[in-house]
C-alpha cells in the first residue's frame, strides 16, 4: 500500500499530472452542475448533440491550421445550444430531430473533413483521440490549463449566484414566467453554460463520453436524495470523486482517461441504485 | 375600476382563433369559474391572462394598483414534476422569485412569507418532505403555498382537483374558498360543476358564451345544454 502511494506520490511530480488533476477536477465539478438541470428538462440528449457538433467545429479548426480549436469550437458549440434549445421549446418533435440532424450531421463532416485534409500522419489516432479524450488532459498547455480554470471558476459562480433561477425554471417554466421571471434569458444562460462545459469536457473525456459526464452524477444522486440542493451537491461530490479516481486509476494502469473516468461514474451509479433501494425498502418497511 | 378588463380579446394559437371578442371583467374579490368543454379555449385564455401567450386582438387592461405580475398561479401538474427532486419548502419559496429580479438569493422578508403560506395551508410537517412523494391533495396545496407567495392579489387556478379523490377535492375547494373570503380574486378553470359551489360568477366558453352572475348561469341555455351533456362527473 504504502508503495501504490509513494508510486502516485512521483507521478504528482511531473507537472502534467498537476495539470490534469486540476482541469479534470473542475471540468467535473462544472459538468455534473447543470446535469440535475439538463436530465429533469428531458435535455440529456442535447449533451450528445452539442459534442458532435464541437467535434465538427474541432475538425474544421483542425484542417484550418488552428492551433487552438477553441476559438471556433466555442463559438459554433454556443450558437448550436440556443438554436437547439430554442427549437425545443417551440415543439418537442422538432427539437428532437433537429438535434439528430445537427449531431450526425456534424460527426459526419468532421470525419470527412479530418480524412479529405489529413493534418498528420495518422488520421485514425487523432479521431479516437478528439472523440474518446484519451491523451489531450496530458498534453494541456499552460494557456489551456488557465483557460480551463477562469472558464470552469466562471461557470461555477454564475450557477451559483442563478441558482434559485435555475431551479424555477427546471422545476416549472410556465409558473415561473407567468410571475414574471426572465425564464427565457434563464434558459439561454443553461444553452450558453451547457455549450462552455461540453467544450471544456471535450479535453477530459473526447466529444462522445461528454453526455455520460453530464448525466451519470445527476442520475446517481436523484437516486438517493430528495431536494435539489441536496442532489445538485452530492453530483458535484460524485463528479469529483469519480474524476479524480478514474485519473488515478488511468495513470496507474495506463487506461485511456475518458472511458476510465466514465466507468467510475457507471460503477457509483449502480451504487446509488442500490442504496436508493434500500432506502426505500426501509421505509416501506 | 375593475381588477382586470377584457376589451374585444381573441385568443388562440398561430392565427387561428378559438374564442372571438370576447369582453369582460373581473372586480375585485370575485370568485370566477370558467367552465366549456375541451377544446373551448379556457386554457388559452389562462394562458393570454398569464401573459404567457399574446391574444390575437384586443386586449387586457389591469387595474392601475394591479402589475402583471401579481398573479398567482396554479398550473396544471407537468410529467417533469412527477419524479422532480425538491423538498416542500424549495417549491413554495420559488414562487418569490417573481419579484426579485436579479438578486440572486432569498431575503428575510422572503423566507417569512413561504413560511407563513406554508403554516397557512397546513404543510408545517411536510416542509422537509420530497415533493414527488406526496399525495395529489398535498402536491396541489404545496403548489397553492407556491402561487400564494408570488401573489396575495389573483390567484387563477387551472383544474386544480384533477386526479383528486371526492373527499380531496372538497377540501381543495374549501382552501379555495376561505383565500377568497380572506379578499383574494379567484379566476378557476373548471370542467366539474362543483366547482360552482364558491362561485360568484362564471364564464361559459363554447359555441354560446356566458358570462355573468352564478344565480344567472343556472338559469340559462349554456348551463342546461352542459348538463345533458354530462359535463359533471
Amino acid at each position: 500500500m504504502a508503495e501504490f502511494f509513494q508510486m502516485i506520490a512521483s507521478y504528482f511530480e511531473f507537472r502534467f499530472v498537476q495539470y490534469a488533476f486540476i482541469v479534470g477536477i473542475l471540468i467535473a465539478l462544472c459538468s455534473s452542475l447543470l446535469g440535475v438541470t439538463l436530465v429533469l428538462k428531458r435535455f440529456s440528449f442535447i449533451g450528445d448533440g452539442l459534442s458532435h457538433m464541437a467535434f465538427g467545429a474541432m475538425a474544421v479548426a483542425a484542417v484550418v491550421g488552428l492551433t487552438d480549436n477553441m476559438i471556433i469550437s466555442m463559438p459554433v458549440t454556443i450558437g448550436a445550444a440556443i438554436l437547439l434549445l430554442r427549437s425545443s421549446q417551440n415543439s418537442r418533435i422538432k427539437g428532437d430531430a433537429a438535434v439528430a440532424m445537427l449531431s450526425v450531421g456534424a460527426l459526419a463532416m468532421g470525419y470527412l473533413l479530418m480524412n479529405l485534409f489529413p493534418t498528420s500522419s495518422n488520421v485514425s489516432a487523432d479521431v479516437c483521440t478528439t472523440l474518446f479524450g484519451s491523451v489531450s488532459i496530458l498534453t494541456l498547455s499552460t494557456i489551456e490549463v488557465w483557460l480551463c480554470i477562469g472558464l470552469s471558476i466562471a461557470t461555477v459562480i454564475i450557477f451559483v449566484l442563478f441558482y434559485n433561477k435555475i431551479f424555477a425554471v427546471t422545476f416549472d417554466e410556465n409558473f415561473a414566467r407567468a410571475t414574471g421571471v426572465k425564464a427565457t434569458l434563464y434558459n439561454l444562460l443553461i444553452a450558453i453554460i451547457t455549450a462552455v462545459i461540453i467544450v471544456l469536457a471535450m479535453n477530459l473525456v473526447g466529444s462522445l463520453l461528454i453526455s455520460a459526464l453530464i448525466i451519470f452524477p445527476a442520475l446517481s444522486a436523484m437516486r438517493v436524495f430528495k431536494s435539489f440542493k441536496s442532489v445538485t451537491i452530492s453530483s458535484a461530490i460524485i463528479s469529483v470523486f469519480a474524476a479524480a479516481s478514474g485519473l488515478l486509476l488511468s495513470i496507474v494502469r495506463g487506461t485511456p482517461v475518458g472511458p476510465t473516468i466514465v466507468a467510475v461514474d457507471i460503477v457509483v451509479f449502480f451504487a446509488f441504485l442500490l442504496v436508493g433501494f434500500i432506502i426505500s425498502r426501509a421505509r416501506k418497511a | 375600476m375593475p381588477l382586470l378588463s377584457f376589451e374585444n380579446i381573441s385568443i388562440g394559437y398561430d392565427n387561428h382563433s378559438i374564442v372571438e371578442n370576447l369582453t369582460f371583467n373581473i372586480e375585485k374579490g370575485d370568485y370566477l369559474t370558467i367552465l366549456g368543454e375541451n377544446g373551448a379555449g379556457k386554457s388559452t385564455l389562462l394562458k393570454t391572462m398569464l401573459g404567457l401567450i399574446k391574444p390575437l386582438s384586443g386586449k387586457i387592461v389591469f387595474d392601475a394598483n394591479v402589475r402583471k405580475t401579481d398573479i398567482g398561479y396554479l398550473p396544471q401538474q407537468t410529467v417533469v414534476q412527477r419524479d422532480f427532486p425538491a423538498s416542500v419548502w424549495e417549491i413554495v419559496i420559488s414562487g418569490c422569485l417573481g419579484k426579485s429580479g436579479f438578486r440572486p438569493f432569498y431575503t428575510k422578508e422572503e423566507k417569512a412569507l413561504a413560511e407563513a403560506n406554508i403554516k397557512k395551508l397546513g404543510l408545517e410537517e411536510l416542509k422537509n418532505r420530497c415533493y414527488r412523494e406526496l399525495s395529489g391533495g398535498q402536491q396541489q396545496r404545496v403548489l397553492l403555498a407556491r402561487a400564494l407567495c408570488s401573489s396575495d392579489k389573483i390567484l387563477v387556478l387551472d383544474e386544480p382537483v384533477t386526479g383528486l379523490d371526492p373527499k380531496v377535492t372538497i377540501q381543495l375547494y374549501d382552501i379555495i374558498d376561505s383565500l377568497n373570503k380572506e379578499g383574494i380574486t379567484i379566476i378557476m378553470i373548471s370542467h366539474d360543476l362543483h366547482a360552482l359551489k364558491h362561485a360568484n360568477k362564471v364564464l361559459h366558453l363554447g359555441h354560446e358564451i356566458f358570462f355573468g352572475k352564478k344565480e344567472d348561469y343556472l338559469k340559462s341555455q349554456s348551463y342546461q345544454v352542459f348538463m345533458d351533456k354530462g359535463g359533471e362527473q
